[in-house]
């Protein structure tokens, strides 16, 4: 984090707008995310949570409005740019390719190269394996088999290789998009788990949940859409359930 | 409901990662990924036996049986070679069997025009060249229809197979062009210490291609789109680019098919690949690899093209009629994707969606 000032969010979205024809998708939109804070994301399904995550990763162009990594202005053409700024997505139905490595999946695309016998370029594996060993140690997971392909772990374990690709990646903001969803309880708990320590670690993580209990086990703040604009913001620590389902359905 | 507060301490060393390392799926996962190696060890044995009780020779131990097996091998293991790419990355490539043909029409064409011009060995290595690059024209034309017009590989392809088809009877004037080039057919005949010429240009082209896919960037993204072309997307992989580039390798593979086709028969001939493309597709099959992508290596399709051509040269050695080759290939190709499924099922992947 190469802020001065401790209190500049790491991500800002301000007024930020999103209209495809006469739909606004998105209209009028602000929030923050600080370094080391969660902040889950929740509204009903078509409240405009997907298109707030794909204008902030690069997908969507926003119509109106802008947003602010560390202070300063940013566009991002491309998802590659969002990325290369430090915004990684990890996407509810895994970005994974199931027959590689946890090493080949963190460096997918980037692929470290070495000189085998002085001249012939060929990947590392060895360099990648260490680096997942490495990083997924920093998750707090532990895998003796580093060169099985990641179907051979569980739901839990592959969200914990999504996560390991971004955090190797140095990424500053995680956006999960509903990364408990396709999971059972123990490792919706891992996943958890690990959401803490990207806390920990000094990240910012957008989480959306349809989960409330999920949303509450984890979160800093909650900011609530409805068709939109922004229903409500509160700490987590100053609301409940009932008032956030309240926010979002609207009444 | 019970509103947890963020301050509750986080839960460390949720449930112990369950690695799976079960022993005894590996032991099966090794064993049906060296399958096609198993195949054709039971097979050589079979023949060998068959062959000692019933001529009382040897099978495997006579030269010239190996030498006929690697020269038989040759065209339908490079056709299989590029296959093996293509199928990998969840296609599949129709065209290659004529493109084949074309390249061999192309090859003796050029080493005949340019043996006017220049010195023999020059003109040989044109030949081999002009046929490489024409056959590359079609793989450009199969790879951007598949990747800028999303025309499903089945569908482009087998509409290439007849163009190059056309194009190739049209080349050769519906009959063969023969090649008057001394060293074009010593290419094709010759021997060194026992080991025919185009053995080694084949195993130095499949070597440099395991290299290819095992090794390289272009390889592990080729893997990657197979099994999940949206995370390769979202990993920043160009996809356009790869597909195109991978069409155009899988013709060429058969473009280098066709100019040793040339060499061989020192002919050209349209029709040269016609009877291999399935053969290239079966060899991909027994070599472990699954069609719906993912899965596959150079060395599994070796040994698939080896089974295939032990079994049609083998059958024809121990006086068996040759209609029972593809009743033999058929049996081999049904049991290689059976083993295949029950690994699946039980080297705990998921089997499909």
């Amino acid at each position: 984090m190469n802020n001065t000032n401790p209190n500049t969010p790491l991500l800002e979205v301000r007024n930020l707008s999103k209209h495809f024809g006469a739909v606004r998708a998105l209209n009028d939109f602000s929030m923050a995310v600080r370094a080391g804070e969660v902040v889950a994301l929740a509204g009903d399904n078509g409240a405009g949570k997907t298109t707030l995550i794909k204008a902030i990763s690069g997908v969507f162009q926003p119509t109106g409005g802008e947003i602010l990594l560390g202070g300063q202005p940013v566009a991002f053409a491309t998802p590659q740019e969002a990325r290369e700024k430090g915004i990684e997505t990890i996407y509810q139905d895994l970005a994974l390719a199931d027959n590689l490595s946890i090493g080949a999946n963190i460096f997918l695309g980037r692929e470290p190269m070495r000189k085998a016998f002085g001249f012939l370029p060929v990947l590392d594996r060895k360099a990648m394996a260490d680096a997942a060993r490495e990083t997924m140690k920093r998750l707090d997971f532990h895998v003796s088999r580093m060169n099985a392909p990641v179907s051979n772990f569980s739901g839990g374990q592959r969200q914990a290789v999504a996560i390991g690709r971004a955090v190797y990646w140095d990424a500053q903001i995680l956006i999960m998009d509903e990364p408990t969803a396709a999971l059972g309880v123990p490792e919706q708990r891992k996943v958890i788990s690990l959401i803490h320590q990207l806390k920990a670690q000094g990240r910012g993580v957008i989480f959306i949940s349809h989960n409330l209990q999920d949303i509450f086990a984890v979160s800093d703040r909650i900011v609530v859409l409805r068709r939109g604009v922004q229903a409500g913001e509160r700490k987590i620590s100053e609301t409940n359930h009932d008032e956030v389902v309240r926010l979002m359905v609207g009444g | 409901m019970t509103s947890t507060s963020p301050a509750q301490p986080a839960e460390k060393h949720v449930a112990p990662q369950a690695d799976h390392g079960d022993p005894a799926r590996t032991l099966i996962g090794r064993i049906a990924e060296g399958r096609a190696w198993l195949f054709l060890a039971g097979l050589i044995i079979c023949f060998e036996i068959w062959s000692r009780f019933a001529f009382g020779a040897t099978f495997v131990l006579n030269p010239f049986n190996l030498q006929s097996i690697a020269i038989f091998a040759i065209a339908p293991l490079l056709l299989a070679t590029g296959q093996t790419f293509v199928i990998i990355s969840g296609g599949i490539d129709l065209s290659l069997g004529f493109i084949m043909g074309l390249a061999a029409v192309v090859a003796a064409h050029a080493t005949n025009l340019a043996g006017a011009a220049i010195p023999l060995p020059l003109a040989m290595l044109a030949g081999i060249l002009a046929a490489v690059i024409v056959a590359s024209l079609p793989g450009i034309i199969n790879g951007l229809l598949i990747s800028r017009l999303r025309v499903p590989p089945f569908i482009g392809t087998l509409g290439m197979f007849g163009v190059a088809r056309g194009v190739a009877f049209l080349l050769a004037g519906g009959t063969t062009v023969p090649v008057q080039n001394s060293w074009f057919a010593l290419l094709g005949n010759g021997k060194f210490h026992g080991v025919p010429y185009l053995v080694m240009i084949a195993a130095v082209f499949v070597i440099a291609m395991h290299y290819l896919l095992g090794q390289t960037r272009f390889g592990q993204h080729n893997y990657a789109i197979g099994a999940n072309v949206q995370a390769a997307r979202r990993a920043g992989i160009d996809i356009r680019g790869h597909i195109l580039r991978l069409y155009v390798l899988s013709a060429m593979c058969a473009g280098l098919g066709g100019a040793l086709y040339a060499a061989r028969f020192t002919a050209g001939a349209a029709q040269a690949g016609e009877p291999l493309l399935l053969d290239s597709v079966a060899a991909v099959v027994i070599g472990g690899a699954s069609l719906f992508g993912g899965s596959g290596t150079i060395l599994g399709t070796v040994a698939g093209a080896l089974v295939i051509a032990v079994i049609q040269y083998g059958l024809v050695f121990v006086n068996v009629e040759p209609f029972w080759q593809f009743i033999a290939v058929g049996v081999v190709i049904i049991i290689s994707v059976l083993i295949d499924q029950a690994q699946r099922r039980f080297s705990g992947g998921r089997q499909d969606e």
